[in-house]
């Protein structure tokens, strides 16, 4: 033991600092990026959800605790803020698409958006899940930045939010295409704005690689239903009363 | 890179001071980008260098992601104890979302051409 003593000091020394949970978070990512072009990028293998699961169990098996490596990871996670910002970016580039079936965009986003949100809360709540997991599910459906500062201010769990935001990704990037076409639904930009809608930038990434058109309804259905969700949201957990 | 970073950190502090002075449930950046969306209309685009920047942010949006998704590992016993409270409600309301997403716009674009 005696012998390990000098390497314990710089461990506990390097859980104190941000260098340590900074360059770990970028090297777990620069081997999923890795990973994930070895085995062709498949929904599941996603580099962020491989990221976050490595990175999990690391910190699982040497007992550090996550407020350690955040010590680190923040300066990742503030970026979050300026991206949110630049989503303006692409939804101008989509601007006239959207302008030009601007009824049919909004009146389609905001039903489905309000029968995912409101259909995962209530189902969580009558299955009796805690105020926390109920409230976190509301923003689900809408990309991770925008998800966890609406659940931040409802007092829900933002960690909680990312985790469900990744499994809804995943697992809307598996049934899309077998979901449209047993809903008939043929019209690559309906298809798009359905992924997006429901399932964010992961089933968009997915339509963006079966078509342009879809990809760019995708692209606008993050960025519309980002704004229809942080304000539906509040309102729906005041009607329930949750 | 730094005028259009401090553009849309500006947007963001902006959007997070109206958030907290108002009260709005909107998170702050989501105003921010709101904003951005209503210079960019005004201004007729981004400059290369705005646009430059946010595709660079965005191109590694994945990574963003990261540390907030690795909280999980603080939440695990509330994600066990509601397990299948969370995996029915995320399932049923994602397949709810896609197919009333789908069809509606579907039916609102029949019989008009792919743009």
């Amino acid at each position: 033991m005696h012998n390990f003593l000098p390497l314990f000091h710089i461990w506990a020394y390097l859980e104190t600092q941000p260098l340590l949970g900074l360059s770990a978070t970028l090297c777990v990512w620069e081997v999923a990026v890795f990973l994930d072009e070895r085995a062709g990028h498949t929904a599941l293998a996603n580099p962020t959800v491989l990221s976050i699961v490595i990175l999990a169990v690391a910190l699982l098996a040497t007992g550090t605790s996550y407020k350690a490596y955040f010590t680190g990871a923040v300066y990742i996670h503030f970026l979050l803020g300026p991206a949110t910002v630049a989503l303006a970016v692409p939804m101008y580039a989509n601007w006239e698409a959207i302008k030009k079936n601007f009824v049919a965009i909004l009146v389609s986003l905001s039903a489905g958006s309000f029968a995912a949100a409101s259909s995962a809360m209530l189902i969580a709540h009558a299955m009796g899940a805690s105020r926390a997991v109920v409230i976190s599910l509301g923003p689900k459906s809408v990309t991770t930045p925008i998800a966890m500062g609406i659940s931040q201010n409802l007092g829900g769990q933002p960690s909680l939010t990312a985790v469900f935001v990744m499994i809804t990704g995943m697992f809307g990037t598996l049934v899309v295409t077998g979901v449209m076409r047993l809903a008939r639904v043929q019209d690559w930009r309906a298809q798009g704005l359905a992924a997006g809608t429901a399932a964010h930038g992961l089933a968009t990434s997915r339509m963006l690689q079966l078509n342009q058109t879809a990809g760019a309804f995708g692209g606008l259905a993050i960025g519309l239903n980002g704004i229809v969700t942080s304000i539906m949201v509040p309102v729906l957990v005041s009607i329930f009363g949750f | 890179m730094v005028r259009a970073l401090t553009v849309l950190l500006l947007c963001q502090l902006v959007g997070t001071i109206i958030q907290e002075g108002t009260g709005l449930p909107v998170p702050g950046p989501v105003l921010g980008m709101v904003m951005l969306l209503g210079y960019l209309l005004w201004a007729g685009g981004p400059s290369p260098h705005l646009r430059e920047t946010a595709q660079g942010l965005l191109k590694y949006l994945g990574l963003l992601f990261v540390p907030a998704g690795v909280g999980v590992v603080a939440e695990l016993q509330e994600i066990r104890d509601n397990a299948l409270a969370i995996v029915v409600a995320i399932v049923v309301s994602t397949l709810l979302g896609l197919v009333v997403t789908g069809v509606l716009m579907n039916w609102f674009l029949r019989g008009k051409a792919d743009a």
